[in-house]
């Protein structure tokens, strides 16, 4: 029932808000739809919590602890993306770069993309994950090319073009996940649901499924963001308006991972080998070292930070591949300060390029000066990404690299150099643009303090101690998906 | 007796059939031809008529050619008719049959484009070099694909002898097989691309622009005319049958077997009786294609080999 | 028709699906290209229709409707009319290597077809030699979608590909559970009508619909 009401509420605000259009409400309205999602999450969580994981519509969804705080994020970072977004778009709309059309298909697009990704997360059919995954993405594609800018528009067309083909790689993988299913349960959607999928992990046919993860992980992988699929990613999230920027870093790159994971421990099951382990560390490496190098050569804002997000996805695909309790832990903690993280730096990077009109690094600058809130909020996101302690992304970071000093003492070279690129890359270009004297095309903006403010308390929080609830719960997760 | 003789009875009424039909079928073709455009044909004898008259004529020679382009048209006539005693036309009991195989006889036809290709630049004229160069690109492309058709009918039977190629294909029951179907397919268009028919090539015209075969046996006069004029006839007939021997084999006469003959004889009249209709509609209802425009044409052809070969190997 | 007569016609249509995924690769012409896009769908269809019929499954039937609807009659007519639109149905594209296209084709069918031989031995079901056929046209829709600078093009690759998804579900497993087709249906529908929009989204900004003028993004160097 709740999770109807959790589910429904999105789809619901998403068709008012088709109506609603470009009235003056309609972003309070945004704003409440996603904080009632949260509210609903919260609920799902406290009964998660209290009574163990939950299957619910004849096992059509399933709850545990792995996804439900995936499910609280999303819910989460979307109620403050939509209350950063009251105040981002109303300036875009009174400069004009967006027309009311426009504004009427975002909040719409905006919250039926909130219940796609939900669908995916609560899911307990490979089928339907492969659906809502795809319907995620086609509800952004158009939000990426809302401005009509010719860069914008080749954006969005990539992101189409690129998703499509990956994601159709990934339906090619479930299509052999229900051959080797077949075979157990027969005809019928039970052999696709991922229950009882792991249950019978072990008698699945290993040819079939160490196949079909080569095609789940190009095709989620894609989705992901794994170098050498990731073309696409720097390209929409930094083309697209800055919350659909902040809510595709933080939030969907998230939910195709966590497809991933779910498909992995399907594979691992049957082939009682590590192979899976091993693919998906060296695609997390490659995206750590590709993305901390091309950080170096960044001139646009949003499209540095559009790198950063496939260096920490990198972080976490690789902290997946190395299994263990200790990696795996650090990988769902790392995927939920990273989000939290990134969205409040697009959060604060939007309203920098607004107060400069553009997105280039070389013409923002002084914005402590001119904009202490927001100066100061990108100054400690950025310091929490880069991970220094005493934020979250430190913890996750550092949990992750013991564990691979202990498993994987080779690849650990890499995996540092890595870190130390982007530390060094993102220190570089950041620090003239915070300090110093702001240039003379500078103005003033309302800026919304709020969600920066909140997300930076969490995720400081989350690195100097780690709530009971959450230790529990990554325990469970990773009880779930380690064997 | 009659056990020990029937091979070579067999094999020398083969030869006189492919003599004796080949301008049969060229003369049916035109005459269908005709009547689909609403001309009164000449007959289907005309083809004897005109090759009786080329046979009568002077040879005129011109004053620079070399031996190879009077030795050309008897070592076009008689590769042709060779290869006119390999195929399993009316029976799959040919004593030169066993001699050579599928290979052997694309590479007589092989020797007679060659050797007419060399008389045609012999001659030393602008039309017999770009009628050769032309032949040349055609035949190039054609020649592995042509290969390629008939190998998949080799792996469906296992052999490369057409005779125990074309036995297997009567002597099994009829599957629907996918590579065979594509290996048709791409077999006719190399058949129309070899013979020279439209679209590739038009053969009753002499336009300097579009001829290929025309234009190199263009100072070819008299006897040596008609030997060339009769070996295309034959060939046309032996392409028609060697489509008809791959792929359509049934009634042909089993070995050792005079009662089938007749049988095998209207059998083959029918079948080609078809053939020339089906070429007849090919060329009225297609344009001939720009020349540049051939090896695409043929390339179609031999993506179809091959995808009859693979659907060989991924679906039977 | 016993099963064996059956698998042998689907395997004639696996072929001649084959073939036009082929054909897609090389077709230049716009209209050409949607044309042999709804022959692949009906051809789709009928195999799927074929499928169900000596399988006695009747979920199948539903598919194949399914397919007839949408791959021919509802997306080739949605294509129609925006090549009308947009006035692109004279285009001929110039820059495609024909035969080195085709060679690379053919690998790719030679490499499904290794890729798919495990599946091959382990299955039981009478389609099971068309996985291979299926595999193949996803990969050739995915080097069509390579090897095509235009929008259209490109896009009715991304179908072709789809096409070949259906397929090798139809083939491995006689087909995906009925919510789940139905579900990817509506996604690909969606996806005509976004794709609808980006042309016109592309027309008005770049004036064509090539997409060599949409060589913007790069990595600065």
């Amino acid at each position: 029932m709740i999770l109807l009401v959790l589910l429904g509420i999105n789809l619901i605000a998403s068709i008012a808000l088709a109506f609603v259009g470009d009235r003056k409400y309609a972003p309070e309205l945004n704003i409440f739809g996603s904080a009632a999602t949260f509210a609903a999450s919260i609920r799902l969580a406290l009964k998660v919590y209290n009574h163990g994981p939950m299957l619910a519509a004849n096992g059509f969804f399933f709850v545990d602890a792995f996804n439900v705080y995936l499910a609280v994020l999303t819910a989460f970072v979307s109620m403050t993306t939509a209350i950063f977004s009251r105040k981002y778009m109303r300036h875009e709309r009174s400069h004009g770069k967006v027309g009311h059309k426009g504004m009427r298909f975002y909040h719409a697009m905006f919250q039926l993309f909130i219940f796609a990704m939900l669908l995916a997360l609560l899911t307990n059919n490979i089928g339907v994950l492969w659906i809502s995954m795809e319907l995620a993405t086609l509800s952004t594609v158009l939000l990426v090319s809302l401005y009509r800018t010719p860069s914008a528009v080749e954006a969005a067309w990539k992101y189409f073009i690129l998703c499509g083909v990956g994601i159709a790689q990934a339906l090619f993988g479930t299509v052999l996940l229900y051959f080797a299913s077949e075979k157990i349960f027969g005809e019928g959607s039970r052999g696709l649901l991922w229950t009882n999928l792991s249950a019978v992990a072990d008698k699945l046919e290993p040819t079939v499924l160490s196949l079909a993860f080569i095609f789940f992980i190009v095709g989620y992988g894609t989705k992901v963001g794994l170098v050498p699929l990731h073309n696409w990613l720097p390209d929409a999230h930094s083309e697209g308006p800055t919350p659909i920027s902040a809510v595709l870093s933080g939030l969907l790159l998230n939910v195709a991972l966590y497809a991933l994971v779910r498909c992995k421990v399907l594979v691992d099951g049957a082939t009682h080998s590590h192979k899976a382990g091993y693919i998906m560390m060296i695609f997390g490496l490659l995206s750590i070292l590709v993305a901390s190098f091309s950080l170096l050569r960044q001139k646009d804002i949003k499209r540095m930070f559009a790198y950063s997000s496939i260096e920490h996805m990198g972080i976490a695909t690789f902290a997946f591949g190395l299994g263990g309790p200790v990696a795996t832990f650090g990988g769902l903690l790392h995927m939920l300060v990273h989000s939290l993280t990134k969205s409040s730096i697009f959060f604060t990077v939007g309203h920098a390029s607004q107060m400069h009109s553009t997105q280039e690094m070389s013409s923002i600058g002084g914005l402590i000066k001119g904009n202490p809130s927001v100066g100061w909020g990108f100054m400690l996101g950025v310091t929490a990404i880069a991970g220094l302690p005493p934020f979250g992304v430190f913890t996750s970071e550092f949990l992750i690299l013991t564990a691979a000093i202990k498993d994987a003492p080779m690849f650990m070279p890499f995996f540092l150099l890595g870190l130390v690129i982007a530390f060094a890359a993102l220190f570089r270009k950041v620090l003239p643009m915070v300090f110093g004297k702001p240039p003379s095309i500078q103005k003033p903006i309302k800026a919304a303090h709020l969600p920066v403010f909140i997300h930076m308390s969490l995720i400081l929080v989350l690195g100097l101690y780690l709530p009971t609830f959450l230790s529990q719960w990554f325990h469970a997760a990773v009880v779930l998906l380690v064997r | 007796m009659i056990n020990e003789a029937y091979p070579v009875f067999m094999e020398s009424l083969q030869v006189i059939m492919v003599l004796v039909a080949a301008p049969l079928l060229v003369g049916w073709i035109r005459m269908l031809k005709c009547w689909s455009q609403g001309r009164t044909s000449a007959g289907i004898f005309q083809p004897f008529r005109d090759l009786s008259k080329l046979f009568i004529k002077e040879t005129v020679l011109a004053e620079n050619v070399s031996w190879i382009f009077t030795a050309t048209p008897y070592i076009v006539f008689g590769a042709t008719v060779l290869a006119g005693a390999i195929i399993p036309i009316l029976s799959v009991d040919l004593p030169l049959s066993a001699t050579a195989d599928i290979i052997a006889l694309v590479a007589i036809f092989a020797i007679a484009r060659f050797f007419m290709a060399l008389a045609a630049t012999d001659i030393g004229t602008a039309f017999g070099g770009m009628g050769a160069s032309r032949e040349m690109m055609v035949s190039s492309l054609a020649e592995p694909a042509v290969l390629m058709s008939v190998f998949t009918v080799s792996l469906v039977s296992s052999s490369t002898s057409l005779s125990h190629m074309a036995h297997t294909l009567t002597s099994s029951p009829i599957v629907l097989r996918p590579s065979l179907a594509f290996a048709f397919l791409a077999f006719v268009l190399i058949a129309i691309a070899e013979t020279g028919r439209i679209p590739v090539d038009n053969p009753s015209t002499h336009l300097e622009l579009t001829m290929i075969h025309e234009a190199m046996i263009l100072e070819y006069s008299g006897r040596h005319l008609a030997l060339i004029e009769w070996s295309n006839m034959m060939k046309l007939f032996l392409f028609a049958s060697l489509g008809i021997a791959s792929f359509f084999p049934w009634g042909i006469a089993g070995a050792d077997n005079i009662k089938m003959l007749p049988m095998a004889l209207l059998a083959l009249a029918l079948k080609l009786a078809l053939a020339g209709i089906f070429v007849v509609v090919i060329e009225t209802v297609l344009a001939k294609m720009r020349v540049f425009r051939v090896p695409e044409f043929l390339g179609f052809a031999f993506l179809l080999a091959t995808l009859g070969m693979l659907s060989h190997f991924i679906l039977e | 028709m016993n099963a064996s007569f059956a698998a042998q016609i689907n395997s004639i249509l696996a072929a001649f699906i084959l073939l036009t995924a082929f054909g897609l690769l090389v077709q230049r012409r716009v209209f050409g290209l949607l044309h042999i896009f709804a022959w692949q769908g009906l051809l789709l269809s009928i195999s799927t229709a074929i499928v169900g019929y000596s399988a006695g499954l009747h979920h199948l039937y539903i598919s194949a409707v399914l397919t007839l609807s949408l791959k021919v009659i509802v997306l080739p007519w949605i294509l129609y009319v925006l090549i009308h639109r947009l006035k692109i149905h004279k285009e001929v594209e110039d820059m495609v290597n024909i035969p080195t296209t085709m060679l690379i084709g053919i690998a790719l069918v030679i490499f499904s077809y290794h890729l798919t031989a495990p599946i091959r031995e382990l299955s039981t079901l009478v389609t099971r030699s068309t996985l291979a056929v299926a595999l193949a046209t996803v990969m050739l829709g995915l080097l069509m979608m390579i090897t095509r600078k235009k929008a259209v093009t490109q896009i009715i690759g991304f179908l072709a590909m789809e096409n070949g998804l259906f397929f090798a579900a139809t083939s491995a497993t006689y087909g995906m559970p009925l919510v789940i087709e139905m579900g990817v249906a509506l996604d690909i529908l969606i996806a005509a009508f976004i794709f609808g929009i980006f042309f016109f989204q592309i027309r008005t900004t770049f004036d064509t619909l090539d997409l060599k003028a949409m060589e913007k993004l790069k990595e600065e160097e």
